[in-house]
């Protein structure tokens, strides 16, 4: 006799937890607050903040190269990069608080912040 | 009795080797939180074919000894709130007797995640665990069910043992 290992109700049980997976990320996501400044750091010391409303490209200094920064339609993302794994460049356009993009190469970090709002930790 | 204690340490060796395996062979995919679990198949067999008692002690050795050989003693808070958690969820759906062996480890590999996120509110902001749950509730879900497929393979032949 053969015998399904997976019954209707194991395929439902399983359906429901992505589900409640994925609706909890979606959730999450929507209810993060969008950023008003994007704040570059390189080698952990702040370099310089733009915000997110106005569009810009800039060229960034990292160290032992530079990174192409664009804002555009309220988001941030790295045009060009001459680092040599260019994953900063590939990385998704951020907006909302937290997001960051990080060059590892160049020690350059850009990270999403709200209104006003103080660096987390200041090393002097 | 003497059955009873036989069984417990033949299962507790089971899974405590099962935990070795993996620590040789990590299955991590980089994330950190990820595992096969594989030791959780000893955990779903023991439900499926004894009690709920002998489960709860093969869990609970198995995660006490890891503990102290395979992984730091720090995470110990973590694998025990994972494994409890974990535990209740798979023996209460087994008990509603509607879901086979997968679906029970699906749902126990996504708990055990849960688990591990409430214990890590201890250390981390809230915000920052919950970020993290989805992607792990889905790979606990996804590595349960692959756990649970050989789960069920093994409660149709051992069945006839009677352990």
């Amino acid at each position: 006799m053969e015998r399904s290992p997976l019954k209707k109700a194991d395929i439902l049980l399983i359906a429901g937890i992505l589900l409640a997976a994925v609706v909890l990320f979606c959730t999450q996501w929507l209810l993060a607050p969008r950023g008003e400044t994007v704040v570059v750091s390189v080698n952990g010391e702040e370099i310089a903040r733009y915000p997110l409303h106005t569009a810009v490209s800039v060229t960034l200094e990292g160290v032992g190269g530079q990174n192409r920064l664009v804002i555009e339609n309220g988001t941030a993302h790295i045009e060009e990069a001459d680092c040599p794994d260019k994953l900063c460049a590939q990385h998704t356009a951020i907006s909302h608080v937290g997001d960051s993009i990080v060059c590892l190469p160049h020690r350059l970090t850009v990270t999403v912040i709200g209104s006003g709002e103080a660096p987390d930790a200041v090393v002097s | 009795m003497t059955k009873r204690i036989a069984r417990c340490g033949l299962l507790i060796a089971l899974a405590f080797v099962f935990s070795y395996i993996e620590a040789i062979f990590p299955f991590s995919l980089g994330i950190p939180g990820v595992k096969l679990g594989l030791a959780n198949l000893v955990v779903v067999i023991a439900l499926y074919l004894t009690d709920l008692p002998t489960a709860a002690v093969v869990s609970a050795v198995r995660m006490l000894l890891v503990g102290f050989t395979f992984s730091p003693p720090s995470t110990l808070l973590f694998s025990f709130s994972g494994g409890v958690f974990s535990l209740v969820v798979m023996w209460l759906l087994s008990r509603t007797r509607r879901f086979g062996p997968v679906g029970v480890s699906a749902a126990g590999g996504a708990a055990h995640n849960i688990g591990q996120c409430i214990a890590a509110l201890y250390v981390l902001t809230p915000a920052s665990v919950f970020s993290y749950l989805p992607l792990l509730m889905i790979v606990g879900c996804l590595t349960g069910a692959v756990i649970g497929f050989a789960a069920d393979l093994l409660v149709q032949r051992l069945k006839s043992l009677k352990l």
